[in-house]
């Protein structure tokens, strides 16, 4: 099938201004126009898009795949399959996989088995440093050739200075972003939660918030430094926010995203002991969250990511200090963002803009828009129905999420990769 | 607080675990300590045995190691005439759910009644609890940093035996708060059971971020915290701590908040000391103090068995009836 046309939805792209109710015409893999098709153009498929919102197909900054490495909690087919659920065209993976993404041949491992699932584009994002230890540099140069589109610390911050320094510099020569989540693992000190409260009525160990803010203030002044191109990924604390609004200011190139659950979630859900919100950073106090909300309002944050972190259920099956960190969020990643909507925190254009080219300007790539000619990925969802989120009928391996019986908006329709129909219900 | 249903309490909002004191009510406190008093009569008779458990299988499981509580908890089952098994779990071995999940179904296949349990992480007894079959109780011998609810009702029974009421009385928490989960079962009780202060007395390292939110009043010199009050609970210093770079010396710390005969004028002329053991003498309190009339360290343990009795006697009753055979 060849030729697509999708008719009579809400066409919004944020990238180019446009909101209107459009046509979507699509010939081999691309976006071939917009608007009424002249009468030759012929498709071999019509979508009726009447009453649902057409969009640039989703782009998340960080989601685990977990293969290589892990295959017993998820495998990049699983994965993509449940990210094409999700409305994800293209999604980033970390290099925090076994091995560690600092070889062209993981590089290489990761897109082949991508590509032969053939549901969304996987961007391996390469270790900042070999095996992500922090001493040695890792061969960036050969990595950005295998098509890294950046590198990064995954969660695995680097502890010397000296070496964030060369490190930055060494990426920058490359002109590679460099994604960082900030984080002092001195000042973390075994930590599981939020350091308030709530740590010390349960007697979790606490992450203080100055772990982020420490981390943050290190690197704004190594920016400048270098002039490095830095991102923050998955920021968790007000504090953070504000330090990072006040470089952008000062003309720093420093981009940020968040986590979609930091901005529902609270260090009060971890009450009880549920392991199902142990992530990592940690769920912080309600001021984070409204200054994480700020952030993304005022575009501070540029992108919301699902940060999905796949488990088998035996990993958050064990007292709370000892499970595994994370939520498995692609599926929910439109509908959490669309809730802002819904709360009036963001408009639906702007909601989409944070799904869509604002992670792919971080990327730099021309990825979250619907432009002619542009590859054609696209989401199409219903933005009214409600329905309830069952773990059990997730797509990814990973049912580990706090948003269980949530009643949610923005059930994805049609997910299109590369023109071809990935995802439909 | 958590909006989830109390996992400790069955549904006639009896005690079915004994997990933490947080989220239990003043009633059910006092009944705790009431049947302790019935129960410190059993330990005092030449025949130390009630037939209240007879027949029930109650497992130590320990994943830490301590003598002081488990002989307790030990002792006190058997003057319930419970059978007892004894398990102590190297903390070198994993400590990964799979094992401590394999460990209790392998016990509650022994038909087990009940687990005492201490565990190095916080929840762990929570954990346990949630996962055990419907019949099984389990009692919080120690859980992280989190609680130590036994060890709680003990020092609220024995400052009652000591000065006859809690309300109304002021009580001082020195030392480590920080790593305590003694202080925190301390601190819930007190303010339940209407205690009219609460004072934690710790440089600021050793105390808890936002310690005012476990409603006490912080103090960072021992003579100005301890003015006045009835009680002054000390608190173990663990070694370690210096070289976390917590404290600077075990020397200073004594100097600052070890607790003297001379200190001691400055609480009430009634004033009783407690201490969880064992203690350091020389660190926290010379054993001027620690031997001296106002001390009630060693009373604390020896109502240890009676407030242990009360409980295993109350979490094996709630429910009872409801329970498979």
């Amino acid at each position: 099938m060849s030729r697509l046309s999708i008719l009579g939805g809400r066409l919004i792209d944020p990238a180019n201004r446009i909101d209107a109710r459009l046509d979507l015409h699509i010939d081999r893999g691309r976006i071939w126009g917009l608007g009424p098709a002249p009468f030759a153009f012929n498709p071999d498929r019509r979508i009726d898009a009447a009453g649902l919102v057409v969009c640039p197909g989703l782009v998340d900054l960080s989601a685990r795949l977990r293969e290589p490495g892990a295959e017993h909690k998820a495998t990049i087919a699983s994965e993509t399959a449940a990210a094409a659920s999700g409305g994800i065209t293209t999604l980033c993976c970390p290099p925090d996989t076994h091995p560690v993404i600092d070889t062209p041949a993981v590089v290489e491992l990761i897109r082949r088995k991508a590509k032969r699932s053939g549901r969304c584009m996987v961007l391996p994002l390469g270790a900042l440093t070999r095996s992500l230890a922090g001493t040695e540099l890792a061969e960036m140069a050969a990595l950005k050739a295998a098509g890294c589109p950046a590198v990064g610390t995954a969660n695995l911050a680097i502890a010397s200075t000296l070496v964030q320094r060369r490190a930055l510099e060494y990426a920058t020569t490359y002109g590679l972003v460099v994604f960082l989540r900030p984080d002092d693992p001195q000042l973390r000190d075994g930590g599981c939660v939020h350091e308030g409260p709530v740590s010390n009525r349960l007697g979790l160990p606490g992450i203080p918030e100055a772990a982020e803010t420490v981390a943050v203030a290190r690197d704004i002044a190594l920016c400048e430094q270098t002039g490095a191109r830095v991102h923050f990924r998955g920021l968790s604390t007000a504090k953070a926010v504000r330090m990072i609004e006040r470089a952008r200011q000062d003309r720093l190139r420093i981009t940020a995203d968040v986590a979609a659950h930091q901005l529902f979630l609270t260090e009060g859900d971890v009450d009880g002991f549920d392991s199902r919100c142990h992530v990592d950073p940690p769920l912080r106090t309600t001021a984070d969250r409204e200054g994480l909300r700020a952030g993304v309002a005022k575009g501070t944050i540029g992108a919301i990511c699902s940060d999905h972190q796949p488990h088998e259920p035996d990993a958050k099956d064990a007292p709370f200090p000892a499970t595994a960190p994370g939520i498995s969020g692609l599926e929910t990643l439109l509908p959490l963002t669309l809730r802002l909507v819904d709360e009036r925190l963001l408009t639906l254009n702007a909601a989409i803009a944070r799904l869509t080219c604002g992670p792919a300007d971080v990327l730099g790539l021309p990825l979250g828009r619907l432009g002619v000619g542009a590859s054609a990925d696209v989401c199409i969802f219903d933005p009214e129905t409600p329905w309830i989120l069952e773990p059990h009928a997730m797509r990814s391996c990973g049912h580990n999420t706090p948003f269980a019986g949530w009643e949610m908006r923005g059930r994805v329709r049609y997910t299109l990769f590369e023109g071809r129909v990935v995802h439909e219900t | 607080m958590s909006g989830q249903p109390d996992i400790q309490l069955d549904t006639q909002g009896r005690l079915r675990h004994f997990l933490t004191i947080d989220g239990l009510g003043r009633g059910l406190l006092t009944e705790i300590l009431d049947k302790a008093e019935s129960f410190a009569g059993v330990t005092e008779q030449t025949v130390k045995k009630v037939p209240l458990l007879r027949g029930k299988v109650i497992a130590n499981l320990f994943f830490e190691s301590s003598t002081r509580t488990r002989t307790t908890f030990e002792l006190a089952a058997k003057r319930l005439s419970a059978d007892v098994l004894n398990i102590h779990i190297s903390t070198s071995a994993t400590t990964k759910g799979e094992t401590l999940l394999d460990t209790l179904r392998n016990l509650e296949a022994m038909h087990v009644d009940m687990f005492v349990v201490r565990h190095a992480e916080s929840g762990a007894a929570h954990f346990i609890a949630r996962h055990a079959a419907p019949h099984v109780s389990v009692i919080n011998a120690g859980d992280g940093r989190h609680s130590h609810p036994t060890q709680g009702m003990l020092d609220m029974f024995t400052i009652r035996r000591k000065k006859g009421r809690i309300e109304g009385l002021k009580v001082a928490i020195v030392g480590d708060l920080r790593h305590s989960r003694v202080a925190r079962s301390q601190i819930l009780a007190l303010n339940i059971l209407g205690a009219a202060e609460v004072r934690v007395i710790a440089p600021r390292t050793l105390l808890p971020a936002d310690v005012r939110s476990l409603g006490v009043h912080p103090f960072h010199a021992l003579e100005e915290g301890i003015r006045d009050v009835d009680v002054v609970i000390m608190l173990r210093l663990q070694k370690e701590r210096m070289s976390g770079a917590f404290l600077p010396s075990e020397h200073e710390y004594f100097q600052l908040f070890g607790l003297t005969e001379s200190r001691l004028q400055a609480a009430k002329p009634d004033v009783i000391v407690m201490h969880p053991g064992p203690i350091n003498r020389g660190v926290e309190m010379d054993s001027q103090v620690a031997d001296g009339p106002r001390s009630v360290i060693l009373a604390q343990v020896t109502y240890g068995i009676a407030v242990r009795m009360a409980i295993m006697s109350m979490a094996m009753s709630a429910g009872e009836g409801g329970r498979e055979p």
